[in-house]
């Protein structure tokens, strides 16, 4: 505008602008497509859910299925082992939320809230994920007899919970249902 | 140093007809034949060179290598294997790609060390600096996505944890993860992305490295008394001084990286990288490539929150403020003089800077447990505390040593016989 010596807008000072707004929104809507198409594809997101037959799962068994790409835990708690999570105060887990996706999201952390819940308290569904940097961790190890992740040095508890270590995050529990005695549906 | 009296003349009717229309050879000869050098540049100089040489074999090397591979989870490891065993010399290819990689590595870090010792990146050369910085980190991510194509074990769980970097970026940590992957997790659209990525990366650092090049033609070079060229004895012509100096640099480092290629072509990499890619199943121990393993250590050290920051970001934000720091590094040191030749201060923390981080890449070969911890978090201090406390505090408190007042006088000094040289030569 300074080009025109004189501050009446004129029809080039239009066009420059009119040019700029269409040059920056056209270049905005160009680039989109280039980042969109680097996110998850419809067959990726058409992953959602899957069925899994658990009645060969005796209680101190475990099953690991792939759900998404990731692996995905289905524990069947030991007595033992669901009372050692519940003797855990709340105050002493690094992370008190849930995490579980079937619950409200600041549910907190009890062992009854990790599991498939009332009734279903030895059903543990959990991504098996390490919520450090995404590492599988191992089942039955570390210092809480639950799991370990051998990257980084994480530990769980027999609830999934994280105890000590880098994960900032209990592993977390996808959205789940018993359709039957027998069947849970993941997703 | 800068151009501007180019010296050229072309000699034949072509020469002239060509150089009125395009001078493309007036450029070349002024820039590697009549262009000055200092005089007393020693080999630790002469990895520049060897690095614009590491870069050529792996462009070269990777051109080939992509027409036998396959982009695709189901075949990848299959068609690295078919190129160390069916191809027509594809071992010998492949074990200079995967070998160079390494080579490139250690050259960089010289040519880095070199700098800091040297203070190459001292005003007039912060440019030039910075640009070296970002082929670094371009170097980093090409070497990165490599080593996710052949698709083993480390590739995937490499993949798996460098990805997961960026899950600890509050709020949309998350969304950019799946951004990258193309999916929930590791999968085919991350290994299709990757190797789309890998193949392009090192065009880009030919481009910034013609960069580099032109900002240090303009600066022209430093040399170990980091005392500016002042007349014409000073420097030398390029060819045949450099060239011949650079040329047998380059034999020498060939040497060894081809001893490695045909005797030891696996000892730098992974065993367990030989074991098909599964998402099931995580390696009992996950380590990066050798280059990595001082990052990947202060990744670790970071095992407490710091304020409202938690371990996983604090880890993440340590890893690549190392990297970040040395952006900014001609501004953190305050000293005037540019060669740590007369710094005696600055060359014990330095020496003391180079065991730090090859006792970090060795704690990142460790597991992250006990005592190594504890290491590691001692070694990180050290690191962050020799950029930002030892270089600009030691600048306002060291008294140098006397500095000769020219190159050339510093050259004389040293070959006059019974004098005790100046600290210059073979010191990287």
């Amino acid at each position: 505008m300074s080009a025109t010596h004189s501050t009446e807008h004129t029809r080039r000072d239009f066009l420059y602008v009119a040019t700029g707004v269409a040059g920056a929104v056209g270049a905005a809507g160009a680039i989109w497509p280039f980042i969109d198409q680097m996110r998850p594809d419809a067959s990726t997101r058409a992953l959602a859910s899957i069925q899994v037959d658990v009645s060969a799962v005796e209680p101190g068994m475990s099953l690991t299925v792939k759900w998404r790409g990731q692996p995905v835990f289905i524990r069947n708690r030991t007595e033992q082992e669901i009372e050692a999570a519940r003797q855990v105060a709340l105050e002493d887990l690094k992370d008190p939320i849930a995490r579980n996706d079937n619950l409200p999201a600041d549910a907190p952390a009890t062992d009854i809230d990790r599991s498939a819940g009332e009734g279903r308290e030895n059903w543990l569904v959990m991504i098996g994920i390490c919520t450090h940097l995404g590492c599988v961790p191992l089942g039955q190890a570390g210092d809480f007899g639950g799991w370990f992740c051998p990257c980084h040095g994480s530990h769980y508890d027999t609830a999934g919970r994280v105890r000590k270590g880098p994960a900032p995050e209990n592993m977390a529990v996808p959205t789940f249902e018993f359709i039957s005695d027998t069947v849970v549906q993941i997703g | 140093m800068s151009g501007g009296h180019s010296t050229y003349t072309p000699k034949t009717g072509f020469g002239r007809w060509m150089d009125a229309r395009l001078p493309l050879p007036r450029l070349v000869y002024d820039s590697f034949v009549a262009y000055p050098v200092p005089r007393n540049l020693n080999y630790a100089y002469t990895f520049g060179g060897i690095l614009s040489l590491m870069l050529t074999v792996q462009i070269l090397t990777g051109i080939v290598l992509a027409m036998h591979y396959a982009s695709n989870t189901e075949i990848a490891f299959s068609s690295v294997e078919k190129i160390m065993r069916d191809v027509n010399s594809g071992w010998l290819l492949r074990y200079l790609h995967a070998n160079g990689a390494s080579f490139f590595f250690i050259a960089v870090y010289v040519h880095i060390f070199r700098g800091l010792f040297y203070g190459s990146y001292k005003a007039p050369r912060e440019l030039l600096w910075i640009l070296g910085c970002i082929i670094y980190l371009l170097m980093m991510a090409t070497a990165f996505m490599g080593y996710v194509l052949p698709w083993g074990q480390m590739s995937f769980w490499g993949a798996t944890v460098i990805t997961g970097f960026f899950t600890a970026i509050p709020l949309v940590g998350d969304w950019i993860q799946q951004l990258l992957l193309g999916g929930f997790a590791v999968d085919n659209p991350t290994l299709n992305r990757f190797f789309s990525l890998h193949y392009l990366l090192p065009f880009m650092i030919a481009g910034v490295v013609v960069l580099h090049i032109w900002a240090l033609h303009v600066t022209g070079q430093t040399n170990p008394t980091g005392i500016e060229v002042k007349q014409k004895t000073d420097t030398v012509a390029f060819t045949p001084y450099a060239t011949i100096k650079d040329g047998f640099a380059m034999v020498v480092f060939l040497l060894v990286f081809l001893y490695f290629v045909f005797y030891i072509p696996n000892y730098l990499g992974h065993p367990d990288n030989y074991i098909e890619a599964n998402p099931l199943q995580t390696p009992a121990h996950i380590v990066p490539e050798w280059y990595f393993l001082p990052f990947y250590a202060i990744l670790r050290a970071i095992t407490f929150n710091i304020g409202p920051i938690d371990s996983k970001l604090g880890g993440v934000l340590a890893m690549f403020g190392a990297i970040a720091v040395l952006f900014v590094v001609p501004w953190l040191d305050t000293s005037k003089v540019r060669s740590a030749v007369y710094r005696p201060w600055y060359q014990l923390f330095f020496w003391l800077f180079v065991a730090d981080a090859i006792f970090l890449g060795w704690l990142g070969s460790r597991p992250a447990e006990g005592a190594y911890v504890a290491m590691a978090q001692a070694a990180t201090l050290y690191y962050f505390a020799f950029f930002i406390v030892v270089m600009p505090v030691l600048g306002l408190i060291e008294t140098p040593r006397r500095m000769p007042n020219s190159i050339t006088e510093a050259v004389l000094e040293k070959n006059k016989p019974g004098t005790p040289a100046a600290q210059t030569a073979g010191e990287a």
